[in-house]
């Protein structure tokens, strides 16, 4: 049977000592995960490479966007296999690039030989000669040009068969998900979290969320967008559960007990807290944040030390330096943008003094939160939580 | 108790309209055009259905056509006069109140080239008479007002509007009667409009179907071209389920219009005074006087007179109140909780922040903000209101209490 072969590159896994073939079977796990709903996909790791074969009516552009979505892919390059024999590598060879110059109008190129199995008669440079040779003589509209040619064609020598190929679709790169553990995202409906979360599932890790909300100063439309902005995340991150939770009563208290100014920065350390507990539940190990460095009152450096100080878990912010621009960028990139710019009224939003305290001292911040009933708050709190998993489309 | 007072965005369907559009989805599917019995039987329905809304207009049924919505008869209106007219002048006259459906079809004209005059109004709403009669002129091909508007519910002087249109020259007048439908009583020809919108969910009839009155002998350009349904006004296969069921609802409605009124403006007028007489720091945005009862004939009250003499009079449709220090959209998540249902703003431009119409009419920002419109329907009762004065009380002396200390 005709099959769609596809090298897959790992990118760091590679650089792995001892643990490589641990990361390459998480690699391989997530692709296999990712082209599931296909039928018809062999993945094997074959001489450091993952080589995917699919049936030949699945269309390219849908397998490599797919994996391309799999964290720990470098590049994806479609390819054919050839036996390893000097006259089926020329032969093919001259195949392969009749069908460049006929689909792309190709008129340089490059050989670029590589030569794993090192019994193979023929050495690296030679086989680049001799199938460009082949190839000069076949196709009379090609030139070389080995400095930029339109068309780089690698040959990659093996024991068995051989590959073919030309281009490279660069993916994501990072690390296999689930080689670092989970941790729990304070996932808003604004533009950074989703970033936030993005990032460090990027390095392998399991992302779970929690989402805080103030119904019915909020929107039940702002916990809808919540979860749409979940489900594009899904597509890197797999299956994500999101807890949500009503700050109402907490905010009430504290605009019933506490200074107006304080209000920010005492409604994040709550957050903070009722994540710590979630994470207990749930096995995160950290908390995630889409907090940037100066970005608003409560994200300024004296503010961030006083929310730290509410949680002895360590709290991750992928974001803290960069700038919003660069941020956008990547949310429209990863498809989080639009979503996230949809108007509905997001926790912080509401309740937002008029001179938030930008310099917080957390001396005075816990004698405000002294005057309420923090823990009782807390427990009602995750007594009413709603939980939700969101999975792929 | 569940209270709906969202029926300016639409009403929910009377019983028997769901029952007849299903009929002609189950069994009666047939194409009006097919030549079979079926297509004859199809035909006869959406023919029944255009006399049910030209009765309920008072105009013939030659001079009803169905388009897909309110704002397709709303953009037909405006872009086909526009193309029937254009040798003759280069100038639409609107006013700065009207509903997206008529606003963005005038500044696509406007961006095209179309000198497009926009009324301002007064602060109930009320257009600048003296403003529209010197805009007025040879160039003028078109004025396209609203009847009834649907934020404040303020009912505009359509008939001065029409005769003061028709005195200027041969100028069209198209009017979107979409809010004033079911509400008052509706005089196409005492208005003297050449076109007028309506459209079915805002009369207990399905979504997604609309009609435009044009009046015999008036020439407009289709927007739609293909099959020549509907007189070649408007292509595309019928939509008979739609038609059928809005020439019910049109039925049912116009045969009942008198006690509907009746039951709007009582319910209305209860939610009024018990709001004036229980929730203090309120301010009433709608004209408090309601267009055609038996009060508005003789007796006005000083509220309704305006700077110049003219009567401002509400649809009984809309009552608009500002909860002043209570956002809009908060207070309306409040009482969605005990299950009442009022809008801010318009359903449809509440998406965007504040309120275009409310802006044009001077108001101050505080008082958008806190703007909630209730609008009602025959389904509507007293105990109904009583339930929502309650609910509204509570909702907003606790949305007060937190905020208190901020302001």
């Amino acid at each position: 049977m005709e099959r769609n072969i596809y090298i897959v590159r790992c990118g760091e896994v590679a650089l792995k000592g001892m643990n490589k073939p641990y990361f390459e079977r998480m690699l391989v796990e997530r692709i296999r995960k990712v082209l599931k709903k296909h039928q018809g996909i062999e993945i094997r790791r074959e001489d450091g490479l993952i080589v995917v074969r699919t049936v030949k009516d699945i269309p390219g552009d849908t397998v490599i966007g797919e994996i391309s979505k799999v964290f720990g892919v470098d590049s994806i390059s479609p390819a054919i296999e050839v036996e390893s024999d000097m006259e089926a590598i020329e032969e093919a060879a001259i195949v392969f690039m009749q069908k460049q110059i006929e689909e792309k109008g190709i008129r340089t190129f490059k050989v670029e030989a590589k030569r794993a199995d090192k019994s193979f008669p023929v050495q690296s440079p030679d086989i680049a000669r001799r199938v460009g040779a082949k190839v000069l003589i076949a196709c009379k509209v090609l030139k070389v040009d080995v400095h930029q040619p339109e068309c780089r064609l690698h040959v990659h020598v093996r024991r068995e068969r051989s590959f073919l190929f030309e281009q490279k679709v660069s993916a994501l790169g990072g690390l296999p998900l689930g080689t670092n553990g989970k941790g729990l995202v304070l996932l808003s409906g604004g533009i950074d979290s989703p970033v936030a979360a993005f990032l460090m599932a990027k390095r392998g890790m399991y992302i779970e969320a929690v989402h805080f909300h103030s119904y019915p100063y909020t929107s039940e439309r702002a916990w809808d967008k919540v979860k749409d902005l979940a489900r594009v995340l899904t597509q890197y991150c797999g299956n994500i559960k999101i807890h949500s939770i009503n700050l109402l009563p907490i905010q009430e208290q504290i605009v019933q007990h506490c200074p107006e100014e304080e209000m920010t920065i005492l409604v994040r350390r709550f957050m903070m807290k009722i994540a710590e507990r979630v994470a207990a539940e749930t096995g995160s190990l950290m908390l995630i944040t889409g907090e940037n460095l100066g970005q608003v009152a409560s994200q300024t450096a004296e503010a961030l030390v006083v929310t730290d100080a509410a949680t002895s878990l360590p709290v991750m912010r992928p974001l803290i330096g960069m700038d919003k621009v660069e941020i956008m960028d990547l949310a429209r990139k990863i498809g989080t943008y639009d979503i996230a710019i949809l108007p509905y009224e997001d926790c912080c939003t509401v309740f937002l003094p008029k001179h938030p305290k930008t310099k917080p001292k957390l001396s005075a911040i816990l004698e405000s939160e002294s005057r309420l009933d923090a823990d009782g708050l807390i427990e009602k709190a995750l007594e009413n939580k709603e939980t939700v998993m969101i999975r792929p489309v | 108790m569940f209270v709906y007072l969202d029926n300016s965005a639409t009403t929910k369907q009377y019983d028997q309209v769901t029952e007849r559009m299903t009929r002609f989805m189950n069994e009666d599917f047939g194409n009006p055009s097919s030549l079979h019995r079926m297509g004859v039987t199809a035909e006869r329905a959406v023919k029944e259905a255009r006399q049910a809304v030209a009765s309920s207009l008072y105009v013939s049924d030659e001079e009803i056509y169905f388009t897909g919505s309110g704002t397709e008869a709303d953009n037909m209106a405006i872009f086909g006069a526009y193309h029937a007219r254009k040798r003759r002048g280069n100038k639409i006259i609107t006013s700065e109140v009207e509903h997206p459906a008529v606003i963005e079809a005038c500044k696509r004209l406007e961006a095209a080239g179309v000198q497009v005059v926009y009324i301002g109004c007064d602060g109930k709403g009320l257009i600048d008479m003296k403003k529209l009669e010197e805009s007025l002129d040879d160039s003028t091909i078109l004025v396209t007002i609203m009847a009834v508007n649907n934020e404040l519910g303020t009912v505009e002087p359509i008939e001065e509007i029409g005769d003061l249109v028709k005195s200027k020259g041969d100028i069209l007048f198209h009017t979107d009667a979409v809010q004033a439908y079911g509400k008052v009583e509706m005089a196409a020809d005492k208005w003297k409009a050449d076109l007028m919108t309506v459209s079915g969910h805002k009369i207990h009839g399905p979504k997604g179907i609309g009609a435009i009155y044009i009046k015999k002998g008036v020439h407009t350009e289709p927007l739609i071209f293909g099959g020549g349904q509907e007189k070649g006004i408007r292509s595309g296969t019928e939509n008979t389920p739609g038609i059928a069921g809005f020439g019910l609802a049109a039925e049912i409605m116009h045969g009942n219009l008198k006690n509907r009124i009746r039951t709007m403006e009582k319910v209305r007028s209860y939610l009024l005074e018990g709001i004036k007489a229980e929730i203090p720091d309120i301010r009433i945005n709608s004209p408090e006087t309601v267009f055609n009862s038996e009060k508005s004939a003789g007796k006005q009250d000083a509220q309704s007179r305006q700077a110049d003499g003219r009567i401002a009079l509400s649809s009984p449709g809309i009552l608009n109140v500002s909860f002043l220090g209570c956002r809009g959209e908060v207070l309306l998540h409040f009482l969605e909780q005990r299950d009442i249902y009022v809008s801010t703003g318009a359903a449809c431009s509440s998406r965007k922040k504040g309120s275009r119409v409310l802006a044009a009419a001077g108001l101050a920002a505080p008082v958008i903000d806190s703007a909630i419109r209730f609008s009602f329907s025959e389904f509507n009762t007293i105990e109904q209101m009583d339930y929502v004065l309650v609910e509204l009380k509570k909702a907003v002396s606790s949305m007060r209490r937190l905020t208190q200390r901020r302001r």
